[in-house]
């Protein structure tokens, strides 16, 4: 079963496009000569962002590709905490619930989208569509609450109408 | 009214094109360095200058950024870095984000004059993980720098090169500390570093490198406009200038204030639209989630700068107010800071890994009904066993706020233990959660 599954997974396996490739040598090339390791989190994104999340051949081809152990790679994927090592919905959303976002209703926002989507935290819409996360402090809780949007786009002062607006916007894309 | 907006600009809606080259230049930005690459200013000169103006490091330490420079081997061959920290990603602080936003142009400048003064080749600025669209922002404006030759070879036709670029983080807290910031940096995990070496000696790639904070790098260019004892004199003695203050929580007008060092407690509170819903304050963590909380009546007579605050039994910190109403359950708010903690804690010192979990554990027992008596002195024991026994201040994080918590309002502590539930009735606190009312505003 397991082989099957292994089996399975090489033969969907498709490397990194071109484009991806190109945002990573432009990366690597704010490092010095012989440095490119430095580009690493910003590779592990631009594949994550391709991807939808980081597989184990996704890391190593990561890794290979800026002449680094797979190991080393692996260990900065799992150390961050915005790469997904496991399969997310198309649309991730991460709410921010400490202490100043906790203060300004970020439990409400929470309870709201759990009660919408139909799922709890860490878990994923049957149809694919929605991944729930609780997250950390995203450095604006003057702006509380605060969700996050597939790790890159920050939705701030956010309400019912805000949320209902956003998911229909996410659904249709 | 002690408002002094040095860094960050004025301007309507959401700033527009306020943070473009043309614009920061119309403010007069860039004179100073042009005058600097002009006149040949030697790095003496510039970095008395920042000694005299009593500017501190804006991240959290307050260490003087004019002794910090002078730490650098400014005629060690090789290459030497310059490092901006802009992972700001302590509970309460939201500041860097602002200055990136509408003012990046200022920290570009700064850094340039860094690279000036410590000989630096090249320099990054690590900016926070959750705030891309800001790193976007931060590329187009080093893009329009290096297009007007601000940045790159022969920097405004001099023989000073200097190269800037932006990396990005994903998601650490302790990627704040500085040396764990070097390790990412190098493409590994965030861990931070045994010092000494300290990074002036052994920094990124093992080259003598600076690192100072957005604030820092962004006060720069103002304070050597003004000269140090203009500067010196906006603040207090040994808090010089403006700050930024980002106050969240419960007010009426959450958001980033930057005002002269000193400036009453009350004051503050008052430009930020006074408590929510008229509530009563409660409670005040004055630096940033780290530090420790004071109650209401300790603060209210509070000015906000470096001394003041210590000697009320805090720390100034990033400036980050992160404001409490009568309606906070305090061990609820404790709870929420120690799981961030645990959560954050990169594992590499057991004292920290293992105690910050206890710290957790121990205080969500306790609010959920399951405390028990002898509980409040194992916190304390566990806090007092962390800090010191670490390689970094992330340990000292976790332990100061259950320490001030417990100092200043064990009473509620002690009720949740007793009488398996909170001081503050659940439905209170409920509303107390309330959402801000421009969350409700239609946008």
């Amino acid at each position: 079963m397991e082989s099957e599954e292994s089996q399975m997974s090489k033969s969907e396996f498709k490397p990194l496009s071109q484009e991806a490739l190109r945002l990573i040598d432009r990366e690597i090339a704010k490092y010095p000569a012989g440095k490119q390791q430095s580009a690493v989190m910003s590779a592990l994104r631009i594949a994550q962002q391709e991807k939808g999340w980081l597989a184990p051949e996704t890391i190593e081809e990561v890794a290979n590709y800026l002449g680094m152990p797979p190991v080393a790679a692996w260990e900065v994927a799992t150390f961050y905490n915005m790469f997904d090592l496991e399969p997310v919905g198309r649309h991730k959303i991460t709410v921010c619930t400490n202490l100043p976002c906790m203060l300004s209703g970020s439990l409400h926002v929470a309870a709201y989208l759990k009660e919408k989507l139909g799922i709890e935290f860490d878990e994923t819409t049957a149809d694919g569509q929605f991944t729930l996360k609780e997250g950390e402090c995203m450095g604006a809780c003057g702006d509380a609450p605060v969700l996050l949007h597939n790790n890159h786009q920050m939705c701030a002062r956010v309400s019912k109408d805000e949320i209902d607006r956003r998911l229909a916007e996410w659904r249709s894309q | 009214m002690s408002a002094h907006a040095l860094i960050l600009p004025k301007f309507d809606g959401d700033g527009g094109d306020v943070w473009r080259l043309e614009n920061y230049v119309a403010r007069g930005g860039y004179e100073v360095l042009k005058k600097i690459v002009a006149e040949k200013t030697p790095a003496e000169a510039i970095i008395a200058e920042l000694k005299a103006s009593g500017l501190r490091g804006r991240g959290g330490a307050g260490f003087p950024t004019g002794l910090k420079w002078s730490f650098m081997p400014r005629s060690f061959p090789g290459d030497k870095f310059v490092v901006c920290n802009s992972d700001e990603g302590e509970p309460g602080t939201f500041k860097d984000r602002d200055i990136l936003r509408y003012n990046p142009h200022a920290v570009i400048e700064g850094m340039i004059i860094g690279a000036w003064v410590m000989g630096c080749t090249r320099g990054y600025n690590y900016i926070h993980g959750e705030i891309f669209e800001i790193y976007q922002r931060f590329e187009a404006a080093l893009e329009e720098a290096r297009a007007a030759g601000l940045l790159g070879q022969n920097i405004l036709g001099s023989d000073f090169s200097f190269e800037l670029f932006a990396h990005h983080g994903y998601g650490a807290y302790v990627c704040g500390e500085e040396t764990a910031l070097l390790e990412s940096l190098e493409g590994k995990k965030g861990q931070p570093r045994f010092k000494p070496p300290f990074p002036a000696s052994y920094g990124i790639y093992g080259k003598p490198t600076t690192i100072n904070n957005t604030e820092t790098f962004a006060s720069v260019p103002f304070v050597l406009k003004m000269g140090g004892e203009a500067y010196l004199a906006l603040g207090k003695p040994n808090s010089g200038g403006t700050k930024i203050f980002s106050i969240s929580g419960h007010v009426s007008r959450p958001g980033n204030y930057e005002l002269e060092l000193g400036t009453p407690f009350a004051e503050l509170l008052q430009m930020a639209g006074g408590m929510r819903a008229g509530r009563k304050l409660k409670a005040v963590i004055p630096g940033g989630s780290s530090a420790p909380v004071l109650p209401a009546d300790i603060i209210m007579d509070c000015t906000l700068d470096f001394d003041a605050i210590s000697k009320a039994g805090s720390m100034l910190g990033s400036g980050a107010v992160i404001v409490m109403d009568e309606t906070t359950c305090m061990v609820r708010a404790l709870e929420r800071l120690s799981y961030f903690y645990h959560d954050e804690s990169c594992g590499q010192c057991t004292p920290c890994r293992e105690g910050s979990g206890w710290l957790y554990r121990i205080v969500h027992r306790i609010e959920h009904g399951m405390g028990r008596e002898e509980d409040i002195d194992l916190l304390r024991s566990v806090a007092d066993n962390i800090p010191g026994r670490t390689i970094c201040a992330l340990g000292d994080a976790a332990a100061g706020p259950v320490k001030s918590f417990l100092k200043h309002f064990e009473d509620e502590f002690i009720y949740h233990i007793e009488h398996k539930e909170c001081l503050v009735p659940p439905a209170r606190q409920e509303d107390g959660f309330l959402i801000p009312d421009y969350v409700s505003r239609p946008c």
